[in-house]
């Protein structure tokens, strides 16, 4: 059987970024802080300065090392959050965790002036490249990636349509709060600001059905339930499977 | 200055030998990480196929597989955002039944291993026979979950997770590499966690 007469394999979606020829340069590198903010009592964003820089493309991650003076090291994701195109800088912000090992170092140690180690930008598939209208769904912190997706959307000017649902328990646990415009969503699962118009629940198909845009690509970004919940309703609501990405932060739902 | 970064006294302080450089252990915990939306797949409808370079391309039905000889896996699985799950269990049938039900042709180098949602992964042959790769449907004996790419899902322990295709539909024998859906966005060809083959150019 010669491989021309195969069937060709379905497909996920076209490749939409390519790692540089001869491979990334991907070494560790050095992020010094430069600006520490409170997001909520639990999220903190992270301003880094990087020795040698890292151009992103919104929604892309970087991997963050710590090191002991022994030689135990741990490494996690985080997504970036600002936008492409400040200098050597990049923003992060994350979420403490309880008992979480880098998470808790990083609310709890870090300081303005500290330096850690950092390797990235990584990821070629929950990515948006401006070129397509998008709809931006995230759960918690998983509103990262689909916040430099946001800054970008605007800082660039950008004239595709981009709508974005931030979904999170109350109003002391918003992220970004003040940068939400008419382009947002807010859903409030546990408790709403008073006088809010959408009593406390999850996200629902009657939320997000005015929502959905002809030909958008969907970015779904959260826990692993959020984001389960989110794109099945999406599907349910006539996303084309296809035109649905995404990235789970993983276990806690 | 900020204190050091310590090992968290909760964690062991002798590294468990099972943990390849740079990973951490989940404990009990299975995190679930996927591109794309969840399918739900019905096992009336699954099938799993061998074609390409192959004397007889072969498909499966549910059925089918479930009564091919029965393999288990009992170890360690690791995926490329750092966690491994240590001391884990699978039940399937093992890629080398299947693969000789098809009988591969001597000029075939590599498998696309393709899934159900259009996910494809890319393994030379040599990863995926002599008892290293497995169809699974069973995890620590209960029936896989879908968002951990049940009815069934390809695995191959030894390799960063992203190489084991949830909701596998089949394996396409080649003779080349082409690689497939994270290998041509970033991630490393091969991915051999002990080497940290993590992304393109390790
Ligand atoms: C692509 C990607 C992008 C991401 N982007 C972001 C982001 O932008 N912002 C963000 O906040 N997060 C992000 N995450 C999640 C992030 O990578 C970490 O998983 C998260 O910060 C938790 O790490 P940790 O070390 O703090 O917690 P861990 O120490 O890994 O623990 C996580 C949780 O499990 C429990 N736990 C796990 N193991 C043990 C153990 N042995 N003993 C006791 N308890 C345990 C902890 O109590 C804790 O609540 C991203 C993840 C991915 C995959």
């Amino acid at each position: 059987m010669t491989e021309a007469s195969l069937p060709p394999l379905p497909q996920i979606g076209p490749v939409t970024r390519r790692p540089p020829v001869g491979g990334p340069p991907r070494t560790w590198q050095t992020g010094t802080v430069v600006e520490i903010r409170d997001e909520t009592p639990r999220m903190k964003t992270f301003r880094l300065s990087l020795a040698e820089g890292a151009v992103h493309v919104p929604g892309q991650h970087l991997m963050v090392r710590l090191t002991a003076p022994d030689g135990y090291t741990a490494q996690r994701s985080y997504s970036i959050a600002s936008a492409p195109g400040e200098g050597s800088e990049v923003e992060l912000m994350v979420e403490r965790l309880v008992d979480g090992e880098v998470s808790g170092y990083l609310h709890d140690e870090l300081r303005v002036g500290d330096s850690l180690e950092v390797r990235g930008p990584f990821g070629g598939w929950f990515v948006w490249n401006g070129r397509s209208p998008a709809l931006l769904v995230g759960g918690g912190s998983g509103v990262v990636p689909l916040m430099s997706m946001l800054r970008h959307h605007r800082a660039a000017g950008i004239t595709q349509p981009m709508r974005l649902v931030v979904s999170v328990r109350s109003p002391e646990d918003l992220p970004f709060a003040d940068e939400y415009a008419e382009e947002t969503t807010l859903i409030f699962t546990r408790r709403t600001p008073d006088g809010w118009a959408r009593p406390a629940g999850r996200l629902d198909a009657a939320t997000l059905e005015p929502l959905l845009i002809d030909g958008a690509t969907a970015y779904v970004c959260g826990s692993t339930g959020f984001a389960e919940h989110a794109s099945q309703l999406l599907v349910s609501l006539g996303a084309p499977v296809g035109s649905v990405r995404v990235e789970r932060y993983g276990p806690t739902s | 200055m900020a204190n050091p970064f310590r090992r968290p006294e909760s964690r062991s302080a002798e590294r468990d030998p099972r943990l390849p450089p740079g990973q951490y252990d989940t404990g009990s915990s299975f995190p679930v990480l996927t591109a794309e939306v969840t399918p739900r797949l019905d096992t009336a409808q699954w099938t799993f196929r061998i074609d390409g370079l192959v004397d007889e391309p072969v498909t499966w039905t549910w059925d089918e597989i479930q009564a091919l000889p029965r393999s288990t896996f009992d170890g360690d699985i690791h995926c490329v955002t750092t966690w491994s799950k240590l001391g884990t269990s699978f039940a399937g049938v093992s890629v080398d039944v299947l693969l000789d039900a098809a009988s591969v042709s001597p000029t075939a180098t590599h498998v696309v291993a393709w899934s159900h949602t259009g996910y494809t992964t890319n393994l030379p042959i040599a990863d995926v026979t002599g008892g290293k790769a497995w169809v699974v449907w069973e995890h620590e004996g209960q029936p896989l979950p879908v968002e951990h790419g049940g009815p069934a899902r390809l695995l191959v322990p030894h390799l960063y997770f992203w190489k084991s295709a949830k909701w596998v539909a089949g394996l396409r024998l080649l003779d080349h590499d082409e690689p497939g859906f994270w290998e041509t966005r970033g991630y490393h060809d091969r991915g051999d966690p002990w080497r940290e083959q993590r992304y393109a150019g390790d």
